[in-house]
């Protein structure tokens, strides 16, 4: 399938030589932000959209410009449908991409994705011709109908946002790799560099992540622990992992013992 | 009217331009929307306010 078994993504006809897709929520500074980035490898990055604010200083913008690394706007923070078209339009118009992770949440405490509002957001922003990225539950049905309905990647959570807890349902996480014809891409949850390799061991075309990183004790070095767990993760499922067994299988040959 | 959720005394007729220019210099990566319908950059100088309108004027910021 599209952007599986080669070095680099696929994603609505662009192509990225990085499998790790960065969130930049969180991080202290742009100083921080910059060297996180840097080390990830990263070639596409999110950013939420947000009144102007007169008083900021640096932008979100400069660092992804000077890094050479493009930029993919969010529609995080949305609660309905229409919220998330027109934020979605609006970063079109404000940053020149037809690229949007879509996500549309269904309260705050939570932040799990609403599917009735993300369907309809879905519909109505791949209609006007948007590449759609969207952020949904861990439900394979829902995957698919995103899918069908003309997403350019489907993107289940290991578990809640910034939560850290890693991939809950790695079953579900299978069931929707299996059945996909768009990229998969494990978006929320993660908390470590494991974490992000069983993302792709599980068959996963990419992972985005933010917190794990731009919180972490030191984000640039966990950034670089998710590049590396990233293409090792892939490399492994590329490789195909060995079957598992209940009982030892020797790994040297029992003939020629002394004594036998 | 109201800008970024700002009540505004703006005289009517006066450009989305003229007013995004109060919030920012920016000259790009920026995106407004008049009463929820977006205006493209291209229509900001012809395109002008009235009184309870609603003005929102958007950026990236770090996030996701």
């Amino acid at each position: 399938m599209e952007g599986r078994d080669t070095g680099r993504l696929a994603v609505g006809g662009r192509e990225y030589d990085s499998r790790l897709i960065m969130g930049t929520g969180g991080a202290p500074s742009m100083h921080v932000l910059r060297e996180a980035l840097v080390a990830s490898g990263t070639r596409l990055t999110t950013v939420a959209m947000r009144r102007v604010d007169p008083a900021a200083r640096g932008s979100v913008l400069d660092v992804l410009r000077e890094c050479g690394i493009e930029v993919l706007p969010n529609t995080a923070g949305c609660f309905t449908a229409g919220e998330a078209v027109l934020t979605a339009k609006l970063a079109r118009e404000a940053l020149e991409t037809d690229l949007v992770k879509l996500e549309v949440i269904a309260d705050e405490h939570t932040l799990l994705p609403d599917p009735i509002e993300l369907v309809d957001a879905a519909e109505q922003l791949v209609d006007d011709g948007f590449t759609v990225m969207a952020y949904t539950n861990d439900d394979p049905v829902l995957a698919r109908r995103l899918e069908q309905l003309g997403c350019a990647a489907v993107m289940p959570l290991g578990s809640p946002i910034g939560s850290g807890l890693g991939i809950r349902n790695p079953h579900n996480i299978e069931l929707i790799v299996e059945r996909a014809n768009v990229p998969i891409i494990l978006d929320a949850g993660l908390g470590t560099a494991s974490d992000a390799a069983l993302a792709m061991e599980l068959g996963c075309d990419a992972v985005l992540l933010a917190t794990a990183v731009t919180r972490a004790q030191s984000p640039a070095l966990m950034a670089a622990a998710m590049r590396h767990a990233v293409e090792a993760g892939h490399l492994a499922r590329q490789a195909g992992r060995i079957p598992k067994r209940r009982y030892a299988q020797a790994s040297s040959p029992f003939e020629g013992m002394s004594g036998s | 009217m109201f800008v970024n959720g700002e009540e505004r005394d703006l005289p009517d007729g006066t450009s989305v331009a003229a007013v995004v220019a109060t919030v920012t210099t920016a000259a790009s990566g920026v995106a407004a929307a008049l009463n929820d319908e977006v205006v493209r950059r291209s229509e900001w100088d012809a395109t002008t306010v009235r009184e309870a309108d609603r003005l929102e004027v958007l950026t990236a910021v770090q996030g996701g």
